[in-house]
């Protein structure tokens, strides 16, 4: 398993260097230069030509790119134009805002999801079933967007329980407006997953109480709840697995839009800011980062695999993966 | 005569489809002693399937059991409790399948299913029941149970998921074993060794053995008894000593024509049972074999024949079985009806 896991940490190199080329391409691409951006047009020209100097705009892309790279390789992810400030630090104070809320949405719509997914095998073609789906059809198919706009409608606005926007602190305000902050943006970000969780996990359980092995365990007379929570879900867990690990890397991609809509203080109300105003390093750096993170909880995703099905481990083991 | 382990009586199971009910068993009965072996035989849709699962109460959704009782050492499962029918199920009655590969969760270790599954039904420890499914491991010839008792289903070959399953059935201490084609899907040399454990372990242990098969020659060798059945019914049912010497329904004739033999000088084309069973949404009326019997008259597609005891403890459902009339295999249908 240990050799399997150093395997999987090679290949992840070749996947970062891609990244890291693809993004430093695409932000250059992107109209207009952080010069513009940050001084405005009516600017006189020689000065900002003057600055374009300094920031190294007018070298070649190919040497601009060679110290994007090297300045990685010694952990130095540029400086942020705008904010004055390293790309490392403005991520680090950025990132576990972000975390905090794509983690807690998935861990919500786990929750929910796959109970309901649970519920809607065991009960598959009943009323339950058919409400449930529709309720999963709908999270799935909801435009962000739209649910954010109708959450704040019938939360705030109507009822007025909840605050349209921002982040409380602990220390200052208290944990009870700490969490009313989070509750709607939170909300918003877990309905995509939660409905693709509830599918997958109905029809991955519905296939596992099918088999054989599950009818063998009845005719065992193991109880019921032993036979769906613990044989039926750990058959059936592999491929939710993979769609958990790949919805939460959504998650913190997909958080660039609830954040925005409820200004919430995390990367991705910074990077929209940062394409404002073409800064190239913070771009980059977060682009990374995001890449990073769908690389390692791919990784996580493949080695939970192995610790669940056995057989997978001993797939490996022989030299396959 | 004590009790006997098991009393199907007149068992009825229908499958309520859309397109109509299916009587899949229709009106089977019969005993099994303790100690004693009973084989079903039949064709693939015969119910041999199905009765075993009515026997222990666990069929598809759209199956039911509308009639009849099933007694299990005199008590009625029909009107078990859940309670009381989790632990018939894991403790009293084993249930063997064709498929042991998949009879086994693939993702828990086959030590931690054996365990489970006794501490399900008994009061024991952890360790005590280990120590017992390491016993019952060895008794059923697999080498190093301890280091297999850690070993997951894929592990192992078919005939040791097999073995495994009947260490199962060994720990739990069931009464009464029911095996469905237990060796189809295991390799020949290794059908023989299953086979033979199963008998052994019977006798040790005076277990009653439900033994379902298509294979005539498992019924010789391990069967007292054997039930023939078709589409649903019970069309012959005697001691297998009976039924090898005097076979007397004309589908157990068809189905002894139709084994193929091993000698050498025999070039003769293999004898088959022509037509197919009938569509068991449609059964109930006549005689179900009349489409395909070579003895057939007009009666056959008019009434259902009785079961009828023609001797003691030969029961054969037949017009032209019955105490006055008896029909000669290979001869022309004497009787006019």
């Amino acid at each position: 398993m240990v050799k399997t896991i150093l395997k999987r940490l090679l290949q992840v190199v070749p996947t970062l260097l891609i990244v890291i080329t693809i993004t430093f391409v695409v932000t250059r691409m992107i109209p207009g230069d952080p010069v513009t951006a940050m001084v405005g047009e009516d600017f006189d020209a020689s000065k900002m030509e003057e600055l374009r100097e300094q920031m190294g705009l007018n070298d070649s892309l190919l040497v601009q790119y060679g110290r994007y790279v090297n300045g990685i390789l010694h952990g130095d992810f540029g400086q942020s134009y705008y904010f004055h400030q390293s790309a490392l630090s403005m991520i680090a104070s950025r990132l576990p805002n972000t975390l905090l809320l794509s983690v807690l949405s998935l861990i919500i719509a786990i929750a929910v999801g796959m109970i309901f997914g649970i519920i809607s095998a065991q009960r598959q073609s009943t009323m339950w079933d058919y409400v449930l789906t529709v309720l999963s059809l709908f999270g799935i198919s909801a435009p962000v967007f739209w649910v954010a706009i109708m959450l704040v409608l019938l939360f705030s606005v109507n009822l007025g329980w909840l605050p349209t926007y921002g982040m409380a602190s602990i220390q200052a305000d208290g944990m009870v407006e700490f969490l009313r902050h989070l509750c709607l943006p939170c909300l918003c970000l877990s309905i995509i997953p939660m409905g693709t969780f509830m599918r997958i996990t109905r029809s991955s359980m519905i296939e596992a109480l099918g088999s054989n092995s599950v009818r063998a365990l009845r005719t065992r007379g193991i109880s019921e709840r032993a036979v769906v929570w613990k044989h039926a879900l750990k058959n059936a867990l592999p491929p939710i697995l993979t769609v958990i690990g790949m919805q939460f890397a959504g998650c913190f991609a997909g958080a660039v839009l609830t954040e925005n809509i409820f200004s919430w203080p995390g990367m991705g109300t910074m990077i929209q800011s940062a394409i404002d105003s073409r800064d190239y390093s913070l771009i980059q750096a977060t682009v990374l980062v995001i890449a990073l993170a769908f690389v390692v909880i791919n990784l996580v995703t493949d080695i939970v695999y192995m610790i669940i099905n056995p057989k997978v481990a001993a797939g490996a083991e022989k030299g396959g993966m | 005569m004590s009790e006997p382990i098991l009393k199907v009586d007149n068992l009825k199971t229908y499958f309520f489809l859309a397109s109509g009910t299916a009587k899949a068993v229709d009106g089977v009965s019969f005993t099994l002693d303790k100690g004693e072996t009973l084989g079903i035989v039949g064709e693939s849709g015969s119910g041999k399937s199905v009765t075993a699962k009515s026997i222990i109460r666990l069929l598809e959704a759209v199956g039911r059991i509308v009639d009849g009782s099933i007694l299990f050492e005199g008590k009625d499962v029909l009107k078990m409790d859940n309670k009381e029918l989790m632990d018939y199920r894991g403790r009293d009655a084993s249930m063997i399948f064709q498929d042991p590969m998949t009879s086994l969760d693939p993702v828990f270790k086959i030590g931690y299913q054996m365990v489970e599954n006794m501490r399900a039904h008994q009061d024991i420890s952890r360790e005590e029941a280990k120590k017992t499914c390491i016993q019952a491991l060895r008794a059923v010839g697999i080498p190093q149970p301890e280091v297999r008792f850690d070993s997951y289903a894929f592990e192992l070959s078919g005939g040791m998921c097999q073995r495994v399953i009947i260490a199962m059935a060994l720990c739990s201490g069931a009464k009464l074993i029911i095996a469905d084609e237990p060796t189809t899907a295991l390799d020949v040399t290794v059908q023989a060794q299953v086979l033979k454990l199963l008998k052994q372990l019977q006798e040790q242990n005076d277990m009653a053995l439900l033994l379902i098969t298509h294979n005539l020659g498992v019924v010789w060798e391990m069967c007292d008894k054997v039930m023939v059945m078709y589409a649903g019914k019970n069309v012959e049912y005697t001691t297998t000593g009976r039924l090898y010497e005097k076979p007397l329904h004309p589908y157990t004739w068809g189905l002894l024509d139709s084994m193929p033999s091993l000698s050498l000088d025999s070039k003769e084309e293999l004898k088959t049972i022509k037509g197919t069973p009938p569509d068991l949404r449609l059964t109930g009326t006549c005689c179900n074999f009349y489409n395909r019997c070579p003895y057939v008259k007009p009666i056959c597609r008019q009434c259902v024949p009785e079961q009828v005891e023609v001797e003691p403890g030969h029961f054969v459902s037949c017009h032209f079985q019955t105490k006055e009339k008896r029909l000669t295999r290979g001869e022309v249908n004497p009787y006019e009806e």
